[in-house]
């Protein structure tokens, strides 16, 4: 089966550092799902590292080194960063404790996720937007992004909608299918204004996904009017 | 006391990446081959032998030497970003600091030097110039889908493909090196570069995809 990888051109911007924080949230979850996609981030952070390499210099001040070197030698006694407490032992655990109590999620969820997850509060809940579909809003404040986690029921249809700017859509459990294929955990779907797409989720398990739209979502069926209205609250 | 014991190559050893030594111990000048020239070219195998120098232990000679490489062209690098001459020079030093803080995160199987740095001097940016936060993956997240291992035989050193890279980058025709500087020096999505350069958003992504595949080719024809 073949797999959905995140965009080339998605995977640079996040290389070169020019994603907004709901994208490179998107994009460094679906990394650690997809080891392909993390060369091919690598690659395009070595196209950086010789732009780097590259450049002309621009001349510290003389004194420069020495004033790092002062910073260095005033530290005091250092543990390395990044080795801080020991994780919970299992991955199921470690979800479970960065969850939510209203959200359950069987898979196991990676790091950053998992950390933006842990910062709705442990009341944070599914919202329910009518019929097969729950959110809960990630990142609520961010401008001009829109970023959820959706919970599709298993097997049913989420309503037909377009775009006025892009969807990602990232599966962390359970899988979806639509007119471009089918998006199992780890998979990212691009969905542009030119797209009208009704996603059916897998019959296994609910579909659970990281989706970021860039502009409100349009719901185009009779039904979709309606939602349009809340969507939009 | 004996002074043989004293002398006793164990009783002295010093744990390979010890932080605790690193920090009472002050800083020793160690490691580094003394005949080194301090001047010469930096190549890339010679600039992850420096960073493995200095995750090995507290090593400013090996410190010094990437510094006086890496930090004017982190510095530069900034300054295309948008830095004040000042800001710029603050933040190459604070990236220059956590390159000596983080030297034994650094890994050469994975990256080249000038990689690794890049990154570190990317996310600085985001940070202080920019503002936004980067979420990034936790290399030691059991969660990580692991890579398929690659046979020796079809491993390229990190610092080799970074030589190939540095080469070719610069044999790419002007108007794909300037996509690309546009791209990764100044914080352009690829829609405002198409808004600046006055090109269809398909066709920045199709002239940067070209770029970046034919670097991709060069690579993997070399491997």
């Amino acid at each position: 089966m073949a797999e959905h990888l995140a965009p080339d051109d998605l995977l640079q911007e996040y290389a070169a550092g020019n994603l907004s924080e709901p994208l490179s949230l998107l994009v460094a979850t679906h990394i650690a799902l997809k080891p392909e996609s993390r060369q091919t981030v690598r690659f395009y952070e070595d196209v950086g590292g010789a732009l780097l390499e590259a450049s002309a210099p621009e001349s510290m001040s003389n004194d420069a080194f020495e004033r790092v070197m002062a910073r260095i030698e005033a530290d005091a006694p250092v543990v390395p960063d990044g080795g801080t407490a020991a994780a919970p032992a299992d991955d199921a655990e470690r979800t479970r404790e960065a969850l939510p109590e209203g959200v359950r999620i069987a898979a196991d969820v990676p790091a950053p996720l998992r950390d933006y997850l842990a910062s709705t509060g442990s009341k944070a809940s599914w919202r329910h937007r009518g019929g097969s579909v729950a959110e809960l809003d990630l990142l609520p404040d961010f401008p001009g992004y829109k970023t959820r986690l959706l919970r599709i029921t298993a097997g049913s249809r989420i309503p037909q909608h377009t775009h006025d700017g892009a969807e990602y859509t990232l599966v962390l459990e359970g899988s979806f299918t639509d007119a471009t294929g089918r998006y199992a955990r780890g998979d990212v779907s691009v969905a542009d204004d030119e797209v009208t797409h009704q996603p059916v989720a897998g019959q296994e398990s609910d579909c659970i996904c990281l989706a970021v739209t860039d502009a409100p979502l349009k719901m185009t069926g009779p039904f979709g009017r309606i939602l349009n209205y809340f969507v939009d609250m | 006391m004996d002074l043989d014991d004293a002398s006793d190559d164990h009783a002295l050893s010093v744990p390979a990446r010890s932080w605790v030594v690193a920090s009472v111990g002050g800083l020793v000048q160690n490691g580094m081959d003394p005949n080194a020239d301090d001047t010469g070219e930096l190549t890339p195998t010679l600039a992850a032998d420096l960073l493995d120098a200095l995750a090995a232990g507290p090593d400013r000679r090996a410190f010094k030497r990437l510094f006086a490489h890496f930090a004017p062209r982190v510095k530069s690098y900034l300054r295309r970003l948008g830095a004040e001459d000042q800001q710029a020079e603050e933040l190459a030093q604070e990236a220059m600091l956590t390159v000596w803080r983080r030297a034994h995160l650094y890994d050469r199987r994975q990256a080249g030097a000038s990689t690794w740095i890049f990154t570190i001097a990317r996310n600085k940016r985001i940070d202080a110039i920019r503002r936004d936060k980067r979420p990034e993956l936790d290399p030691e997240d059991p969660a990580i889908v692991p890579e398929p291992e690659t046979p020796a035989d079809q491993q390229v050193e990190a610092s080799q493909r970074q030589e190939l890279l540095r080469s070719a980058v610069e044999r790419l025709p002007e108007q794909q090196a300037r996509l690309l500087r546009l791209s990764y020096f100044e914080d352009k999505s690829h829609s405002t570069i198409a808004e600046e350069l006055d090109l269809p958003l398909g066709t920045v992504k199709s002239r940067l995809r070209l770029a970046l595949s034919r670097l991709r080719t060069l690579l993997e024809e070399t491997a």
